[in-house]
């Protein structure tokens, strides 16, 4: 099945994006497709490079990174949210784009199923 | 925009309008799904009613009143707008108390009308 992922709370804060990246890697070790993550309100928070957790925390953003690297996934930061919380694209982690809501409903038309994490 | 696939788009708000920022950055969504000529559905449920509520003053919280934007969406033909009326009246309301036209839905109905979309999004 092709899922389209939508994560709408920050990192840390909540645990909307830990559990968002925890069905992302079910899904792809169960042979499904991640076809796209969008990150709304602020679950855009997800995409900043600036992070540094303690060191025997998880990194919440390089794991993002990590599965885009790896599994092809395609991470996008809603473009009007992350402009409201200071995202910018030299402050984003790699893996991740800027991009604009339309890339939100295009996951939902393309793909089998949307699922949304948080709010 | 053209967008070949027209799914069934539900944009569930069960939130408050001001206090967070789930309810602004809802509608932001909807305009662009209707721009993306989806067919696009609105409920309100919970706290999410008082999205509607006429006569907002938020000029003592120094925030945008955006209530405004509820009367412009027929505008983008998004006119499919539904109210549960559990919530309504846990809440002391009426649809004389909102400021568009919406369809009054018992929660039965309106988890029927749910069970009927493509893609729920709920804010």
């Amino acid at each position: 099945m092709k899922f389209g992922i939508v994560v709408n709370e920050g990192p840390y804060q909540h645990q909307a994006s830990d559990t968002a990246y925890l069905f992302a890697k079910a899904a792809i070790a169960k042979g499904h497709e991640v076809w796209r993550v969008f990150f709304y309100h602020d679950g855009v928070n997800n995409a900043s490079k600036l992070t540094s957790p303690p060191q025997d925390d998880r990194h919440i953003v390089n794991r993002w990174s990590k599965l885009a690297e790896e599994h092809k996934v395609d991470l996008v930061v809603c473009v009007a949210a992350g402009m409201r919380r200071g995202l910018r694209e030299e402050n984003i982690a790699p893996g991740f784009h800027i991009s604009g809501l339309g890339q939100l409903v295009e996951a939902g038309t393309k793909c089998d199923r949307l699922i949304t994490f948080g709010a | 925009m053209s967008e070949a696939i027209v799914k069934k788009f539900m944009f569930v708000n069960r939130k408050a309008p001001y206090g967070t920022i789930y309810a602004l950055e809802s509608l932001e969504v909807v305009l662009i799904a209707a721009t993306f000529d989806q067919d696009v559905s609105l409920v309100f449920l919970d706290d999410g009613v008082f999205q509607l509520k006429k006569g907002q003053q938020t000029k003592g919280i120094e925030t945008k009143n955006f209530s405004p934007t509820y009367r412009a969406l027929e505008d983008y033909d998004v006119e499919k707008l539904y109210v549960e009326k559990e919530s309504l009246d846990a809440r002391g309301l009426t649809v004389d108390d909102l400021l568009v036209d919406v369809t009054v839905l018992g929660s039965a109905e309106m988890g029927a009308l749910m069970d009927q979309q493509d893609v729920v999004l709920s804010f």
